[in-house]
């Protein structure tokens, strides 16, 4: 209004843009996940799991797909996601073996506590594989249900949700998208 | 090369060997357009993905763009996605429900029978412009076995039934496994591999690979508890082979993991035991014992030559293989169910699914190394032959034997030199053994 800050306004703002030490916190945690997948250390990233998270990719062609119902990529629990990791930790995962290399960019991330005092999370992913001469981006939002336990924040849910039309450059979702 | 010596078959002396021009030429591969796919039955569909009359799919298949469609009669028809006026597509969305089709280039618009029904400005044409000879194209021939939708680009095809020869029963074991019927889940896998489409008719009907290469996943299922442990090359599951006719080839084996329809395994609980039961017990009333043992208790990964696999195997995947160049292929992948399932075996059944197959699953991607990997091999053209000869002196046929594979090619080196069929002498001694795999 004619240049002029009001203050009721800007109250508004920042209850939109949700509380900036949570965003933060959860931004470092994001960060850390990312750092983890990118290195390769991926036993430590499945210790950022409850023993009831769940983690869900759907098809390209289905990004709102269910996986009590329709078709997906990945929809582990806590048992096959360890086991993934121990798939490609195996050096018999010949899809990632040798590893391939990856970049991950996190970003354009909104954090909500909810009621039960968990967080929910929205978060947008680039991540680029390379390997074997080729390169392919792997583009898309991951969603996050994230709690507290023991101190520690834990990913109880995961959600990575592929913008890609189909996998026309990478064959696989092989690496921890 | 030519054409006649691309495939070394000396059934005396055991040698089965492919050229591997075959699998990065060119040439070879428009010739493959003009002998195989423009002359075979080509998969499109299931008629489950198109339930509702405008409920519609667009695919490409044969290297054409076309969409399924359920018409407003209730018939499921194929057209050409192509505007009968100026070449645009007509269908612009992977899937959806219209029942009127228009071109956004000049609004020409055709409805769910495919004819031409609004054209602006018509007054301006002549009166040779004939509106009812304008409406969408389709291909030539297009018949449904069961659900499965099939189309030719050669007129003078032989009927479908008749083209599916044995693999005709094998398909009904899949639909067989369900008195409700089965259909297709929402939700593809597509991807795209560096790799000749030959290579992966080939992986999914190789039983040889699946030890060494798929080590991972047999440890997994291994870990849960289940008959694979302690399997070795030598003593696996009992498994055999066969050549359907016309190309088609099917490898099985006797289910050594569970089946929701209707082999139960302890992995899937005690609580679904009973069902399982149930279900076993509909399929022995419906068929007879022997009938409900091949379809609950064994595998079948089974080739509709030239570019369908259905691998029915823990559960049940339909892959089609769209040839793209010498050098790729592109895959979309279905997961086909029985309409109706109790809940919790329907639940087993989805997630048996992802352990194994597609993109994400722990089987899959290392098909798709093993591919580019070949394809890649390819490049060091001193070495010409890859050799697919196991087995072959064999009197019965075994599952990590590669029988099925040399009927594929077979039927692949006969039709490239313009023959529809192979020579009957083409059947290996093993091909004659009924499959006995108790």
């Amino acid at each position: 209004m004619n240049g002029q800050v009001n203050p009721s306004r800007s109250g508004l703002m920042m209850a939109h843009f949700g509380n900036p030490t949570l965003r933060q916190l959860v931004e470092d945690f994001l960060f850390k996940e990312a750092t983890l997948l990118d290195e390769w250390r991926l036993d430590d990233w499945s210790e950022l799991f409850t023993e009831d998270a769940r983690y869900v990719v759907p098809t390209t062609d289905l990004p709102e797909g269910d996986p009590e119902r329709d078709l997906v990529f990945i929809d582990d629990d806590i048992f096959r996601l360890r086991a993934r990791v121990k798939r490609l930790n195996s050096r018999h995962a010949h899809r990632e073996y040798p590893w391939s290399r990856t970049r991950r960019f996190v970003s354009n991330i909104q954090a909500q506590e909810t009621d039960n005092g968990e967080i929910s999370v929205k978060s947008n992913v680039l991540v680029y594989r390379f390997r074997s001469g080729e390169e392919a981006p792997y583009v898309g939002s991951i969603d996050y249900t994230l709690r507290w336990e023991s101190g520690e924040l834990r990913i109880a849910y995961r959600r990575a949700v592929l913008d890609q039309e189909g996998l026309s450059s990478h064959g696989a979702v092989s690496i921890i998208f | 090369m030519k054409i006649e010596d691309l495939v070394e078959d000396d059934r005396g002396r055991g040698v089965f060997r492919v050229h591997r021009s075959s699998m990065t030429s060119d040439d070879l591969f428009r010739l493959e357009r003009e002998h195989i796919l423009d002359r075979c039955w080509i998969y499109i569909g299931h008629e489950s993905e198109v339930e509702n009359p405008g409920d519609y799919r667009r695919r490409t298949v044969a290297g054409r763009p076309v969409f399924l469609i359920r018409s407003r009669d209730g018939q499921a028809r194929v057209f050409l996605n192509t505007c009968t006026h100026r070449g645009a597509l007509v269908c612009r969305r992977d899937s959806g429900n219209a029942l009127v089709f228009q071109c956004f280039y000049h609004a020409w618009t055709f409805n769910t029978y495919g004819e031409l029904i609004g054209v602006p400005g018509e007054d301006a044409y002549g009166p040779a412009f004939d509106r009812k000879a304008m409406g969408l194209g389709q291909p030539p021939r297009v018949e449904n076995y069961r659900g499965f939708i099939f189309v030719s680009f050669n007129p003078d095809a032989e009927d479908l039934v008749t083209y599916l020869a044995g693999a005709r029963d094998y398909l009904d074991m899949v639909v067989d496994q369900s008195s409700s019927g089965m259909k297709v889940i929402p939700g593809t896998h597509q991807y795209t591999v560096r790799a000749n489409w030959k290579l992966m008719v080939e992986n999914s009907l190789d039983g040889y690979h699946l030890v060494p290469t798929h080590r991972t996943y047999l440890d997994y299922m291994a870990s849960l508890g289940t008959d694979d442990s302690g399997q070795t090359l030598h003593n696996r599951t009992p498994a055999t082979a066969k050549s359907l006719g016309n190309g088609h080839c099917v490898a099985e084996a006797a289910a050594r993991n569970g089946r929701p329809i209707a082999h139960w395994h302890p992995l899937f609980g005690e609580d679904s035991r009973d069902e399982i039961a149930e279900v076993r017990q509909r399929l022995v009333e419906a068929y007879g014992e022997s009938r409900a043992y091949q379809i609950a208790d064994t595998y079948r990964s089974l080739l509709i030559y030239p570019n369908l696999i259905i691998n029915d195997l823990m559960v049940a995947t339909v892959r089609y293989i769209e040839p793209v160049d010498a050098r790729h292929l592109e895959i979309t992948a279905w997961h086909i169910v029985p309409r109706e399932e109790p809940p919790k075996l329907h639940s087993i059944r989805l997630d048996t699914f992802l352990t194994f197959f597609g993109p994400g699953g722990f089987a899959s991607p290392d098909d798709v190394e093993a591919l580019e990997s070949c394809q890649s091999g390819f490049r060091a053209t001193e070495v010409e032959w890859s050799d697919i000869s196991r087995g072959m002196l064999k009197s019965v046929p075994e599952g990590t034997g590669e029988l099925q594979m040399r009927g594929f090619w077979r039927q692949w080196h006969a039709n490239m030199q313009g023959f529809s069929k192979t020579n009957v002498q083409d059947r290996e001694p093993a091909d004659s053994e009924s499959a006995a795999i108790r």
